[in-house]
Parts: structure tokens; C-alpha cells; sequence
């Protein structure tokens, strides 16, 4: 072809130049963190395509085996989560007898010796001496026909923004009560976190849940106090959210262990309940719809220095939102934009060399400076960046509050392991729940109960979120203050912080 | 600050003439400014001396000079007020009517001439003046990886420092890198609190956190005390309380502010007097709705009714520029003052003030419930929208 004159060059760089603000136009923008030349045209360049996976092929036939679960541990402080989850472990095999034995000693001598299954997830010093959760504990079981990734919450309501951080993880939940006179109440009344606990879950997405009514021992296995617990619960649980079908509840007790992997043979539960032992009741659980198709996204909720089996470079661990990734695979780090390449990876503590989502990851990066990294950051894939912002337009449903909120309501943004501070700047609209059209206009205020679409603004720094029909995982928020859950929503807008990148003169020749 | 002298004429002009002493005097300074003012003091002026042969040389002289003001700047942070405004006094160094910027500085004598006092610019020297109302008070609101380092005075809070530090989280197995980083934490906000807390000044010093950072940390500083035999940290061990708060970030200061246990050390202060008051208008939000409103023109028409019985309003109000919305917010608090209601004047330096600011700065808490208010607006609305 005849070479173009200097106006054909201008011309289709406008061109290029358009199409590129018209794909902006979907709301995507990139973070000018690492310049354009150096990113590659695909993640997977970098590996030789001799040595690539097909995930998708390698996730079909791991379908075929036991599908996998995340399955959070919540409920009220000394409702006994700990304990029950460590029995309920311990029972599986999933802990050496000789560790159980240090524990019920060590335990002992502190005076504590009723929480010696505790400490098999309660691992750090100050946990142990106060004998209480004070973040989430992870750790994995196989059961007949599913395969789980556990998480152990805190129920301390000060440790809330941990739980937060483990139940954005997580497909289905335990919600641990106490069954022993007064116990249940101090959960279930406005103090507790019995009800908190829930609704966080069911904001986070979590539809289906086990009750265990546990300590039903100390109360002789009564079925009046299990009737009594099922119906304040179930009415509560109902009006959340939750689908009536979608709850189990099983009566156990974590600490001697009864009707935790097998049928209890306890006589006196045994006259009047028929139903399925714990282990029974979470071999039930529906698998979970993992978004494989989407783009890479990955929630980091922890960071380090060096890496896997003491080599170089940065870890990160979190669970895969959407998507997939393997080693060699390189990705994006927002807010800021650097890339780094898969060097390693462990998913459940095992060496994996792919991961899709719903795996709980650990991984190691090399090109990655750690200063790049932040509590609340997201790994996401270069192509399809996840769009950082500092204001955005969110759908809420507010709580159950003393205080209505207002214009100018300060407020922490609580998503998925970042807390920031944050205010709600305009109170745009109340909506009704079940239609979605516009009660009121500009409301003055918003009391508990409703739902209302409002505009927030982060006071500091922005972060990176994506609106709820781009990812469901992504796009949901919580709000507190005071520490006091204020509300809970999805993310309906985004207003993009980050220009669009400057047109570089390298055009390829028409 | 010190009040060295004060003549006011009939017509409410007139002079006063100040001494300040301390930070917290330049934001009293601050807010008595508006431009139109004239101010007097001593400033440091660049003359360019021309000399017979044309080679130019500068000179820095201190010279006293009146100004005209135009704008006023203020950094808290580093203590700096600047005035802008051109020359209104006669000097044989300087032209009349040149542009002139005065870097108000401490210990040094001030002179403010003023068309109007109003009573707001009159009530802020007194209360600048008066030697009984301080309480300075250290705080460090913390959350595991995030500390706060703030210093609160009557009027002011400002954050010295903040620390943020990413803390691996507990795995299966190991807590070896959680440990270690939350020792390092520690010791950064150890290094902070030796930095830039004035042992002497400071009445109290406050760490507040939720869970047990708290506890941890003062053990971890009280022990680092020992060690480095950390003389000023041991013999001010009484000044530390260690408070509740839910979690690291600024405005959990507002909670701290409102625990019982120092309510009665900060008692007068003026911080937590406000907190006080912006958490009974909220209160009065949720129970009586049409007994609390915000925003200019509702509170006014409240006003009209003769209904206000608290009025809360910061002082970014009275520092605007155009006469004319000083004027009417100066015109609010007479009123409500001559009716017999009480007016709090809200320091926007402070949390409370923030938040009032984004609430629009003016809210009211009404003696009798005037539900019309609300549906009154919405009739303009319709009706400038059906025009």
C-alpha cells in the first residue's frame, strides 16, 4: 500500500483514540500504575504455550470429584464455635492425638481446660491466654461428598471487621447459639451478635446456614428449649432473608462431642430427635455457583514477605472471587497498577499449579515490590482491571439503629478485608424492598428498615470496587460506625478516580 | 492569648490589640479575621534598593505595617497564619496600596481594627483570653495496623501522626509473622508518642482501641520504658487512660470523648462539650423527628416561629468571605440568644465540627414539634417546578 500521508496517520489514531474512549464508556478504566509497553497483551504470555493449563479442563474433571465449599463458623462470643469446630476436626482425624494431648496439658496449666479443642483454631498466644477468638482461624476437612475450607470467626464484637473479612469468603455458614438458659438471650438480644452475625452473613451473600444449638447437654437435651431456639430463631432468620428451605437446625455439644460426626446414642435426645448428626447435615450443603467465566479477581487478605518454601519474593493468600489463574500467569496489583508473576502457589496448604474461583490461595509473586501492597488491595487480571474510586452510588438496607442517618453521616466502609472511613454524602432516594421504584426523593433522613440508594464518598484514599452486576463478590459493602453495623448493600455506581491512558504515538501502520 | 488593649466606639468599630501565645491563639486569630479588616503588626519586608549605578540589592527589614485584609490562610499543622492585604499606612519603605502578606507570628503584639465588632468576634476574644479554660489532651485511637496520633486542645484536634502498618494475619500453623509485625506496630506508635507528645503540656493521655491493642500496647510501652529507663514516660504513668472505642480511625474520638471515665478530666473542655450536643440533636432526630432540622433554611424558618431552643452552628460559618451570610448567620444567633436559647459555636477543627459541617453546618433542636416545616418546603418545590 502507498505509504499514508501525515492526515491518514491522525485519522486513524483518532479512530483508535475513539474506540478506546468508547470502551471506557463501560465503566472500566485502567490505573496508570505500570506503563503500557511493559503490560502484556496477554497474562499468559509469559508461560511457554508448551507448558500452559487449560483451567477450565482441569476444573471440569476436579468437578467431577467432591465439589469444594467455604464454610463459615459464626455466631455469638462463648456460643462455643471454637471448641465444636476443634472436636469436630479432631473427630475427622484432621488432628494428630498426640497434638490433642499437648493441648488438653498445656491448656490445663493455664488454667483453661475446658478450651483444649479451641486451641486447635485459636493458635496465637494472646487467643489462648484469654480464650477467646480473636481472628479468623482457616483450616480444611473432607467430608463423604464435599470438600471444605473452614473459617473460624470471632464473635467478640470488637473483632466484627474480621468476621466480615472471612465471611465474604465464604458459600454457606454454621451459626453457632448457646443453648443454655440465658446464653441464648444474651446472643439474641441487642447486644449480641447472634442476630448481627446473621444479617452480615445473608448481606454477604450467604444463603444457606446450619444451626447448631449447641450446649443442649448441659440443658438435659431438652426438646422444649430446642422448640423455643428454632422458633425465635427461625422467625428472625426468615424475615432476614433467609429461605426457610435453606436452614438445618441440629442440636450437638462441641465439648463431649455428641451427634457431631456420627448419630448421637444419647437416650434422652435420642426420644425425640431423629434428625442427621452434624457431619450428616453439612455433607447436604447445595454446591455453590463459582463465577469461572468472569475476569480474575482475587480479594488479598493477607500479605508477606518472602515466599513459599522460603524462597524470594512476596506472598499473598485470598480467595478467588472469579475467574482462574496458574503459575507462570502474570497479574495486576489495584489500587496502583503493578504487575507481578505467579512464581508459586498453594491452594489448602497443598502446591497447585492452577486455582479457580472459590479456592482459598496462597501465592508467590516476584516483580512486586511489597510497598505496593495494602490491606484491602485486589489482584485482578491486566486485561480487565478492577476500577479504583473514591465515590460511589450504593443500594443499602439500613439496621437496626438508634440514630436515623443523615446527610454528612460518618460512617467505616467495610469491604471484604479493607475498612476505611468514609461519609454518606446525599441521601438520593428511599425505595420499597420488593418492587424497587422510588418511594421519596432527597430524604431527609433514613431510619432502620429501609432500603434507600445513597452516595458515599471515602475520606482518605480510594479503593478498588466494581458495581454488583459485574461481580457479585465484589460489589457488596457494609457500613458501620460505632461499632454498630449501620447497613449493608451493593454497589450500583462507580465514579471513576483514574483517567483514561494517554495515547502514546505508537501506532501500528493502517 | 493576652489582651493588651480594647477601644470600642459607639458605632461598635474599633481596635484590640492582642498577644498571642500559643497555636491554638492563631485559630482564635483565625476566625476573628474577615476581610475588610485592618490589622497592625510587625512583618518582614523585602525591599529591592535600587542603587545610582542600576545593580538592584535586597534587603530584609522588620517594619511595623497596617494592612487592609483580603485573605487569611491558616496551617494547623504547621502553626501558620498568613494575612494578605494591601499596605494602608504610611512608611517610608513601603508604597500605599502595595500587596503585603503578614506571617502572624507568636509572642509579638497585633492590633485588629475592626468596622463592626458583632458579639460572635466579641465572645472569641473573651474566651481566647481566658487562662482557665485549658485542656490539652494527647490521644492515640488505635486498631490492629492503623494508629492515630492526635493532640486535642480546647479548640483544635490535630492529628500528629498516623501510622499505618500491614500485619500478617494468623495461618494455620504459624503465628510467628503476626506476632512480630504487631511488635513492630508497637513500637512505631512507642516512637511516635516519645516524638510528639509534650509530657509537660499535656493533661492526659489517652490510648483507645478496640479488643486488647490497647492493653497490649501500654504493657509493651511500659516495659520499653523500663528497658531504655525512660525517665519522662515512668513519671507520667498517671496521665495514661486507656479507653473503648471501636476502632482506629479519627472520628472514633467522638466516642472517646463521651466515655464517663474522662468525662470528669475534660469536664469544661469545649470538645467534648460539643460532642455532647451534636449526640442530643441526633437523639432528638430519632425520637421526635419534626423536633430537629438542619440546613440553613429550615433552621430559619424555625426561627421565624420563635421555636429554637439549641442552635449548634461551626465557625466555618462566620469565616466566609461575603459579608452578607456572615451577617445572617450573626443574625440567627442574636435572635435565638435574645428568645432565650442556648447556642453552641462549633470548633471545625474538631470530629463534632466536621461532622456538623457536612451536615451543613447549622442544625437546630426545637422547643415544640413544627411538623409544617418540611411539608411547607416541599409545597415551594413543587411549585417552582411546576413554573
Amino acid at each position: 500500500m502507498v505509504a499514508l500521508g501525515l492526515g491518514d496517520i491522525n485519522a486513524s489514531a483518532k479512530r483508535v483514540a475513539q474506540s478506546k474512549i468508547k470502551e471506557a464508556g463501560s465503566n472500566i478504566s485502567t490505573p496508570n500504575g505500570t506503563p503500557v509497553d511493559s503490560r502484556a497483551s496477554s497474562p499468559l504470555v509469559k508461560i511457554h504455550p508448551s507448558k500452559r493449563i487449560d483451567v477450565l479442563e482441569e476444573y471440569a474433571k476436579r468437578s467431577g470429584e467432591k465439589p469444594k465449599l467455604n464454610l463459615v463458623v459464626i455466631g455469638h462470643v462463648d456460643a462455643g464455635k471454637s471448641t465444636l469446630m476443634g472436636h469436630f476436626l479432631y473427630a475427622l482425624g484432621q488432628v494428630n492425638e498426640r497434638t490433642m494431648k499437648k493441648y488438653e496439658r498445656d491448656s490445663h496449666k493455664l488454667g483453661k481446660g475446658s478450651f483444649a479443642f479451641a486451641w486447635v483454631l485459636d493458635e496465637t498466644g494472646e487467643e489462648r491466654e484469654r480464650g477467646i477468638t480473636m481472628d479468623i482461624a482457616m483450616n480444611s476437612f473432607e467430608t463423604e461428598h464435599r470438600k471444605f475450607t473452614l473459617l473460624d470467626a470471632p464473635g467478640h464484637r470488637d473483632f466484627i471487621p474480621n468476621m466480615i473479612s472471612g465471611t465474604a469468603q465464604a458459600d454457606v455458614a454454621i451459626l453457632v447459639v448457646d443453648a443454655t438458659t440465658g446464653g441464648f438471650e444474651s446472643g439474641f438480644d441487642a447486644n449480641g451478635q447472634t442476630k448481627e452475625h446473621a444479617l452480615l452473613a445473608r448481606s454477604l451473600g450467604v444463603q444457606q446456614m446450619i444451626i447448631a444449638v449447641n450446649k443442649l447437654d448441659v440443658m438435659a437435651w431438652s426438646k422444649a428449649r430446642f422448640d423455643e431456639i428454632v422458633a425465635k430463631l427461625g422467625s428472625f432468620l426468615v424475615q432476614a432473608g433467609f429461605r426457610k428451605s435453606n436452614l438445618t437446625y441440629v442440636p450437638v455439644s462441641g465439648l463431649t462431642g455428641n451427634n457431631l460426626i456420627e448419630r448421637s446414642k444419647d437416650a434422652e435426645l435420642l426420644s425425640w430427635y431423629k434428625g442427621p448428626c452434624l457431619l450428616e447435615c453439612v455433607d447436604t450443603f447445595k454446591p455453590a455457583v463459582r463465577l469461572l467465566d468472569k475476569p480474575f479477581r482475587m480479594g488479598v487478605t493477607d500479605f508477606f514477605k518472602g515466599g513459599i518454601g522460603s524462597g524470594g519474593g512476596v506472598s499473598v493468600a485470598g480467595p478467588i472471587d472469579s475467574g482462574s489463574l496458574q503459575i507462570g500467569e502474570q497479574v495486576m496489583v489495584v489500587p496502583g497498577g503493578e504487575m507481578g508473576i505467579i512464581k508459586a502457589m498453594q491452594v489448602n496448604d497443598e502446591p497447585a499449579n492452577w486455582g479457580a474461583a472459590g479456592d482459598s490461595v496462597l501465592m508467590t509473586l516476584s516483580g512486586l515490590d511489597i510497598m505496593n501492597l495494602s490491606t484491602g488491595c485486589v489482584l485482578c487480571s491486566p486485561l480487565h482491571p478492577v476500577p479504583v474510586t473514591s465515590s460511589f452510588v450504593a443500594q443499602i438496607i439500613v439496621f437496626d439503629i438508634k440514630v436515623p442517618i443523615t446527610s454528612g453521616f460518618p460512617v467505616i466502609l467495610h469491604h471484604q478485608s479493607l475498612n476505611e472511613p468514609a461519609s454518606i454524602t446525599k441521601l438520593l432516594s428511599t425505595i420499597d424492598k420488593s418492587t424497587g421504584e422510588v418511594l421519596k426523593r432527597n430524604p431527609r433522613h433514613i431510619s432502620k428498615g429501609t432500603t434507600a440508594t445513597v452516595k458515599v464518598q471515602l475520606a482518605n484514599r480510594a479503593v478498588p470496587l466494581e458495581m454488583f452486576k459485574d461481580n457479585k463478590q465484589l460489589g457488596r459493602i457494609m457500613l458501620r460506625k460505632g461499632g454498630e453495623t449501620v447497613a449493608a448493600g451493593v454497589v450500583i455506581e462507580v465514579s471513576c478516580q483514574y483517567l483514561y491512558e494517554k495515547q502514546t504515538s505508537n501506532f501500528s501502520s493502517a | 492569648m493576652k489582651l493588651i488593649g480594647k477601644v470600642l466606639e459607639k458605632d461598635a468599630s474599633g481596635q484590640v490589640t492582642l498577644y498571642p501565645e500559643e497555636l491554638e491563639d492563631m485559630w482564635h486569630v483565625y476566625n476573628l479575621i474577615s476581610k475588610g479588616d485592618m490589622i497592625k503588626a510587625t512583618t518582614i519586608r523585602r525591599l529591592q534598593a535600587e542603587t545610582s549605578t542600576g545593580s538592584t540589592s535586597s534587603q530584609r527589614i522588620r517594619l511595623v505595617l497596617t494592612i487592609t485584609v483580603e485573605t487569611v490562610d491558616f496551617d494547623p499543622q504547621a502553626g501558620l497564619l498568613r494575612i494578605n492585604g494591601r499596605v494602608a499606612s504610611e512608611s517610608p519603605h513601603v508604597k500605599m496600596g502595595s500587596y503585603h502578606t503578614i506571617d502572624l507570628e507568636l509572642n509579638r503584639n497585633f492590633t485588629l481594627f475592626k468596622p463592626e465588632w458583632d458579639t460572635i468576634s466579641l465572645e472569641r476574644v473573651e474566651d481566647a483570653c481566658d487562662v482557665t479554660k485549658q485542656a490539652d489532651v494527647a490521644a492515640v485511637v488505635c486498631q490492629e495496623g492503623l494508629a492515630n496520633v492526635c493532640f486535642l486542645t480546647q479548640h483544635m484536634t490535630i492529628v500528629r501522626q498516623r501510622i499505618e502498618a500491614p500485619i500478617p494475619r494468623k495461618r494455620k500453623g504459624s503465628v510467628a509473622n503476626y506476632e512480630k509485625g504487631l511488635q513492630k506496630f508497637y513500637d512505631q506508635i512507642y516512637q511516635a508518642i516519645l516524638r510528639h507528645v509534650h509530657f509537660d503540656i499535656v493533661k492526659a493521655i489517652i490510648i483507645a482501641s478496640p479488643g486488647f491493642v490497647k492493653d497490649q500496647f501500654y504493657t509493651y510501652m511500659m516495659d520499653q520504658a523500663v528497658k531504655t529507663d525512660n525517665k519522662t514516660i515512668m513519671e507520667n504513668k498517671s496521665k495514661f487512660i486507656l479507653i473503648h472505642c471501636s476502632s482506629g480511625h479519627k472520628h472514633a474520638l467522638n466516642e472517646v470523648m463521651q466515655d464517663p471515665s474522662i468525662q470528669a478530666r475534660l469536664a469544661d473542655t469545649k470538645a467534648a462539650r460539643e460532642v455532647q450536643a451534636l449526640d442530643k440533636f441526633y437523639q432528638m432526630l430519632n425520637n421526635d423527628p419534626d423536633r430537629a432540622f438542619y440546613g440553613f433554611s429550615h433552621v430559619l424558618k424555625a426561627n421565624e416561629r420563635g421555636a429554637i431552643g439549641t442552635l449548634l452552628v461551626t465557625d466555618e460559618l462566620f469565616r466566609s468571605a461575603d459579608v452578607e451570610t456572615r451577617r445572617k448567620y450573626i443574625d440567627l444567633v442574636e435572635q435565638v440568644r435574645a428568645m432565650g436559647g442556648s447556642v453552641y459555636v462549633f470548633s471545625s477543627l474538631h470530629v463534632s465540627g466536621e461532622q456538623l459541617n457536612q451536615l451543613s453546618g447549622v442544625a437546630a433542636i426545637l422547643n415544640f414539634p413544627l411538623p409544617d416545616i418540611e411539608d411547607e418546603e416541599e409545597e415551594e418545590e413543587r411549585l417552582a417546578s411546576e413554573t
